[in-house]
């Protein structure tokens, strides 16, 4: 007994000497960084990485970040004519977290030595892009409802994996998000329900707002996997932790039986459930609209970047005020201590 | 029925390749945001943001970091203040912790007629 713990102590000490081992000498900077990896070990901000893995990292988080920054646009389009002062709340408070969750993310790049001006650039002159969805008009309130649903739903789907992301930072972003996400998903559901069992014309808005948003929906998780050379890469650094092609199918299993509790279709000729595979099975996606949108030539690509460049021009006096501001105080404090 | 969208902030085409955006005057330095959850536990690291100063830091903390009453203590510091261990340092700093296992309750075994101790 007396010897069982202290070996069991020294066994632990071992395991970690192993550890040290695979982080040892004997291996080149590259192998011993993904051993860590495959030991589900975080990445930490000044630890060593690939210039590769730093770059990927940078793409995707400011990308994620750029997603929810001009993902505001199309919802705040309904925060003045919200048909109710509870809706009108409830929309306000998602839109602040969509720009409380850019900001988590920016800084989360930041940690790998990009900075938020150089970020803002590249939105702005096009050379980073953020997702498609967000291109897509918003016409109908039931927009509203139906973005909550599934727009917040696929992006639940792939955050949730990304919780388990391997660099540090972006995992805990991503915490922080999911927890704030549920909010929307639930609150679009409501708004769609309210639809769903209201006048038939009600329904109808519910409907036709499905019509539009389920397929770009689906292409939110990016090209099928044979055509995203750069997944394996990422699941291999366990950036991405699950393929493409497998969270798309997890988000029709899981939204397929939601719409049927509202009484909607998918529009979906070819949906139907597949006994032997246990999943739904669904029609082929039309990839050339995908690849249209993501090049620009989406129905609001240009009023979104407009816009935020717009904004971000007119917010400029803001910024400079609050520097002469910050300025004026540091003075009077320098003047105050000598006096 | 469908309503039109918005009216755009200004009316400027955006076909023309923007002007770079001034880096130094458009520069807010960095700041380190921790929380106190709630009074017996300690502040602990949320996340960073970009303030022009101490104030400014510590409104920008309250919006971004506590929409949910997560917190009800702020601390914001320049993140230029902090002087961080390096990954390298990891091991003449930390390793020499770990052959000391007499350091922990467990190493020693004590009989269970003794009760919990």
């Amino acid at each position: 007994m007396q010897t069982y713990s202290a070996y069991k102590m020294l066994y632990f000490n071992f395991a970690k000497i192993q550890r040290h081992r695979i982080m040892g000498t004997n291996h080149s900077f590259e192998e011993k960084f993904q051993a860590y990896i495959d030991g589900e070990n975080k990445i930490e901000p000044k630890d060593w990485m690939p210039e590769a893995y730093r770059k990927t990292l940078i793409r995707q988080i400011s990308q994620h970040a750029h997603s929810e920054v001009i993902g505001m646009q199309p919802e705040a389009n309904w925060i003045t004519r919200a048909p109710s002062l509870r809706a009108k709340l409830i929309l306000l408070a998602k839109v602040q977290d969509e720009a409380g969750h850019g900001l988590y993310l920016y800084s989360a790049a930041e940690t790998l030595g990009e900075t938020r001006e150089k970020m803002i650039a590249d939105l702005q002159s096009g050379k980073a892009k953020y997702s498609s969805i967000f291109n897509y008009p918003t016409p109908s309130w039931a927009d509203m409802g139906t973005i909550g649903w599934l727009v917040d739903g696929a992006a639940i789907q792939n955050q949730v994996m990304l919780m388990r992301t391997s660099y540090g930072p972006y995992s805990r972003a991503m915490v922080k998000i999911c927890k704030e996400e549920s909010f929307h998903q639930r609150q679009g559901y409501e708004v769609v329900m309210k639809l769903a069992q209201g006048t038939p014309e009600q329904k109808a808005m519910a409907q036709e707002s499905l019509n539009r948003w389920w397929w770009p929906s689906l292409m939110m998780f990016g090209p099928s996997d044979e055509h995203s050379p750069n997944s394996a890469q990422s699941m291999r650094w366990k950036i991405k932790r699950k393929s493409n092609d497998t969270l798309r199918q997890e988000f029709v299993d899981k939204t397929v039986p939601q719409a049927h509790y509202l009484g909607l279709t998918i529009p979906d000729p070819d949906l139907r459930w597949n006994e032997e595979r246990g999943h739904y099975d669904f029609g082929a996606i039309n990839w050339d609209e995908f690849y249209s949108v993501l090049k620009g030539h989406g129905p609001c690509n240009k009023e979104r970047i407009e816009h935020h460049v717009a904004a971000h021009e007119e917010g400029q006096w803001v910024r400079e005020a609050a520097n002469a501001f910050a300025a004026k105080q540091a003075a009077r404090k320098k003047a105050n201590h000598a006096a | 029925m469908p309503l039109p969208p918005n009216k755009p902030l200004a009316k400027k085409p955006i076909t023309q390749p923007k002007p770079p955006i001034n880096m130094n005057k458009d520069h807010w330095k960095i700041w380190e945001v921790f929380l106190r959850s709630k009074n017996g536990l300690s502040h602990k690291h949320v996340g960073s943001l970009h303030a022009p100063d101490a104030d400014m830091a510590l409104k920008n903390a309250r919006d971004v970091y506590c929409r949910r009453s997560e917190g009800i203590s702020i601390w914001v510091v320049p993140s230029e203040s902090i002087t961080a261990s390096t990954p390298d340092e990891k091991d003449p700093l930390f390793t020499p912790s770990d052959d000391k296992v007499y350091r922990h309750p467990t190493f020693y075994d004590i009989p269970d007629e003794v009760g919990h101790m």
